[in-house]
C-alpha cells in the first residue's frame, strides 16, 4: 500500500545496475522505502549489500538507474544517516561517546569549533534517545559492541535525518546486543518517522520488527511485504535454482532444495536461525 | 642557594643570544610537532611521519651541497615527498605502508650521495652533524622567521580542518557519506605534516625528528581523553622537553674538563623517551587498584581495561 505512493517515499531505488571491475555486482535493482518503514536489505556474503548502500549514499556510481531521496535526485547528504560496517573505534583515541555524537552534528565543518550550549543539549538529547547516557563520557574504544552501536547511531541521528542506513549493524553483536539494537531501531523509526534500511544476512531477528525486506541475492532484488518476499516460488527465482522456504516455530528457514542442487548451492542466509 | 642556582643555570645561559634563538626555535617547533602529532597517532602514520623525516635531510643535505637556504631543503623535498606518498599509495593501508617505505628508501639514498659530495667537495664534516642532528644552536634570527612563518601556515591548516579531519580519521566512511573531501583533508594534513617534519628536522635533526613528532602525542593520548585536552598536553610536553633540552645540553659544556657538551637532541629525545614511559604510569596504576579491588568481594562491570572491544560473533 505505501510504496503505491511514490512521491511520498523516503526513497526511491529505481533500476540500478552497478558493474565493478568487469563483474556484474547489482542488476535492475529497485525498491522503495516509506517514512517510518522499517526495511531489512536481506542477503547473502557478496550479494551486493554495501555496494547497494553506497550507491544510495552517492559514494558509488551506478551503470544505470536513479536513486532519489525524498523525491529529488541524487543523494541529499543532509537527510541521511549512515553507519556503515567496519568503525575501528581504537582505545587509544582520545574520544568520548559524547565527542563522536558531536562530530555528527558539525565534523563536516571548518575551522575551530567554539562551545555551544545548544550542541551541548542536542548530544544529550541524542545520548537519552539511543540509552546511551551511562557511558557518554567513556572512551568509544573501550565501549562493547552494542553500545558502540548505539553511539554510532545517535551520531547518524544528530543532523536529524529521514532515512537511517546501517550496514551489518549485527554482524559483531552476541544475540541479546543484536536484539536490543534491533529494538531500539525499531522504536526509532516508530517515534520519530525515522525510515530504517538496514542490511543482514540473517533474517529472523528482524522479523518482529521488519515492515519490508529487500532480499538480494546474485545481485537481483525482490522487494515486498516478507510473507510476499521470503517464498520458495520468489527466490527461487532470484537465486536462479531451486529455493525451499520453510517454516519451524516462529521462524523462517531458506534452504536449498534438490538435493542435486545442494551441492552447488552457496551457505543461504536465513537458513540457520 | 645561589650555587644551586648556578648549578642548573650555567654562567650566561639566559645572556646568551644562540640560547634565546634556540629556545625559541625549539618552542615553535614543539608546538607545532606536537599539534600534527596528536593527529598522526591517532591516524596510525607515525611511519609515513618518520619517513618524511628522511625525505626532509634529503632536501636539506641537497640544499647544503648547492647552497641553498636549509629552510626551503628540508620543507621543500618534505611536501615534495608528501605528495608522493600521496600520490602513490592512497587507496589502502597496504598501499600506505607501501608508498612510505618506497619513498623513505629513495630518500635515504638521495641524503647519502648528497652528504658524499658536500663532504668530499667541501670538506665541511659539519653537513652531516647538522642534516641528521639538526643545528638549533647555530640558527640565524632569518631562520627564525620562517620557521615561525612556515610553523603558523601548518598549524592555521591543521585548525581550518580539525573537525573533518578528526571524523575521516575516525571512520572515512562516515566522512564521505556526510560529503567531507576525505582525500583531499587527508593530503593537506600530509602537507601540514610535510612542513612540520620539516622544522624539527632542521631544528634538532632528520632522525629524531620522529621522537619530537610522536613522543608528546602519544604521551598526552594515554593522559587525557578529549582531542582538545591532549593537543594543550602535548604542546606544554613538548615545549618542555625542547627547554630542558637546550638547558641541558647549554650545561653539559660545563661538565667534565673537555668542554664538548653533549648534543641537544640527544637530551630532547631522553627527555621525551621517559615522558612517554612515564605517562603510561597513571593506567599502570588504576589497572593494579582494579585488579586489587576485583581480588575483593564482587567483580563488578569492568570492561574497561583495554578489552577488545568486539566480542567473537554469537548470531550463527
Amino acid at each position: 500500500m505505501r510504496d503505491q505512493n511514490q512521491a511520498a517515499a523516503v526513497l526511491g531505488v529505481e533500476g540500478v545496475s552497478v558493474a565493478l571491475s568487469g563483474r556484474q555486482i547489482l542488476d535492475d535493482v529497485s525498491f522503495t522505502v516509506g517514512p517510518g518503514e522499517f526495511t531489512g536489505l536481506i542477503g547473502p556474503n557478496g550479494a551486493g549489500k554495501t555496494t547497494l548502500l553506497r550507491v544510495i549514499l552517492g559514494l558509488q556510481r551506478a551503470a544505470r538507474g536513479t536513486v532519489t531521496v525524498q523525491g529529488q535526485p541524487g543523494s541529499r547528504r543532509s537527510a541521511v544517516g549512515y553507519v556503515p560496517q567496519k568503525v575501528l573505534l581504537d582505545p587509544d583515541m582520545p574520544i568520548r561517546a559524547r565527542d563522536l555524537v558531536a562530530l555528527g552534528a558539525d565534523g563536516t565543518r571548518y575551522g575551530i569549533r567554539l562551545p555551544s550550549r545548544q550542541r551541548a543539549q542536542a548530544v544529550r538529547e541524542m545520548l537519552h534517545a539511543v540509552d546511551a547516557e551511562r557511558f557518554a563520557d567513556a572512551r568509544v574504544g573501550y565501549l562493547s559492541g552494542g553500545e558502540q552501536q548505539r553511539v554510532l547511531i545517535a551520531q547518524a541521528l544528530i543532523s536529524r535525518p529521514r532515512l537511517l542506513l546501517l550496514d551489518e549493524p549485527l554482524a559483531n553483536l552476541d544475540l541479546r546486543s543484536g536484539q536490543e539494537i534491533i529494538g531500539l531501531l525499531a522504536r526509532l523509526a516508530r517515534e520519530q518517522q525515522i525510515a530504517v534500511l538496514l542490511s543482514a544476512h540473517e533474517l529472523n531477528p528482524l522479523l518482529p520488527v521488519m515492515d519490508r525486506v529487500v532480499y538480494l541475492a546474485a545481485g537481483r532484488a525482490a522487494s515486498g511485504p516478507t510473507g510476499e518476499v521470503i517464498t520458495s516460488e520468489v527466490l527461487s527465482r532470484l537465486y536462479g535454482y531451486h529455493i525451499e522456504v520453510l517454516h519451524a516455530a516462529g521462524r523462517i528457514l531458506v534452504v536449498a532444495g534438490d538435493a542435486a542442487d545442494e551441492a552447488a548451492a552457496p551457505a543461504l542466509p536465513a537458513g540457520t536461525g | 642557594m645561589h650555587q644551586l642556582y648556578t648549578a642548573v643555570f650555567e654562567p650566561g645561559f639566559f645572556g646568551s643570544a644562540q640560547v634565546h634563538t634556540a629556545v625559541a626555535i625549539g618552542g615553535l617547533v614543539a608546538i607545532v610537532s606536537a599539534v600534527t602529532g596528536v593527529f598522526t597517532v591517532m591516524r596510525g602514520q607515525s611511519f609515513g611521519g618518520h619517513a618524511l623525516g628522511d625525505v626532509s635531510a634529503a632536501g636539506g643535505a641537497g640544499a647544503l651541497l648547492i647552497g641553498l637556504s636549509p629552510v626551503a631543503g628540508f620543507v621543500g623535498l618534505g611536501i615534495v615527498g608528501a605528495g608522493v606518498m600521496d600520490m602513490i599509495g592512497v587507496r589502502r593501508l597496504r598501499g600506505r605502508d607501501l608508498a612510505t617505505g618506497i619513498v623513505l628508501g629513495t630518500a635515504i639514498g638521495l641524503s647519502a650521495l648528497f652528504l658524499h659530495f658536500t663532504t668530499t667537495t667541501s670538506a665541511t664534516t659539519g653537513a652531516i652533524q647538522q642534516v641528521l642532528f639538526g643545528s638549533i644552536f647555530v640558527t640565524t634570527s632569518g631562520t627564525l622567521l620562517a620557521v615561525a612563518i612556515l610553523g603558523a601556515v601548518a598549524l592555521a591548516s591543521i585548525a581550518a580542518v580539525c573537525r573533518p579531519l578528526l571524523l575521516s580519521t575516525v571512520s572515512p566512511e562516515i566522512a564521505a557519506a556526510r560529503g567531507v573531501p576525505v582525500r583531499r583533508i587527508g593530503l593537506l594534513y600530509m602537507l601540514a605534516l610535510a612542513v612540520s617534519v620539516g622544522l624539527s628536522s632542521l631544528a634538532i635533526g632528520a632522525i629524531l625528528s620522529t621522537a619530537l613528532l610522536i613522543g608528546p602525542a602519544a604521551a598526552a593520548l594515554r593522559l587525557t581523553t578529549r582531542v582538545a585536552r591532549a593537543l594543550i598536553v602535548a604542546c606544554v610536553l613538548g615545549v618542555l622537553a625542547v627547554g630542558l633540552g637546550v638547558l641541558l645540553a647549554y650545561d653539559s659544556y660545563y661538565w667534565g674538563s673537555s668542554h664538548l657538551g653533549l648534543p641537544v637532541s640527544f637530551f630532547v629525545v631522553a627527555i621525551v623517551f621517559a615522558t612517554y614511559l612515564a605517562s603510561g604510569l597513571p593506567a599502570a596504576w588504576a589497572g593494579a587498584r582494579r585488579r586489587q579491588l576485583r581480588a575483593g568481594p564482587s567483580a563488578g562491570r569492568d570492561k574497561i581495561a583495554g578489552q577488545a572491544p568486539h566480542e567473537p560473533s554469537a548470531a550463527a
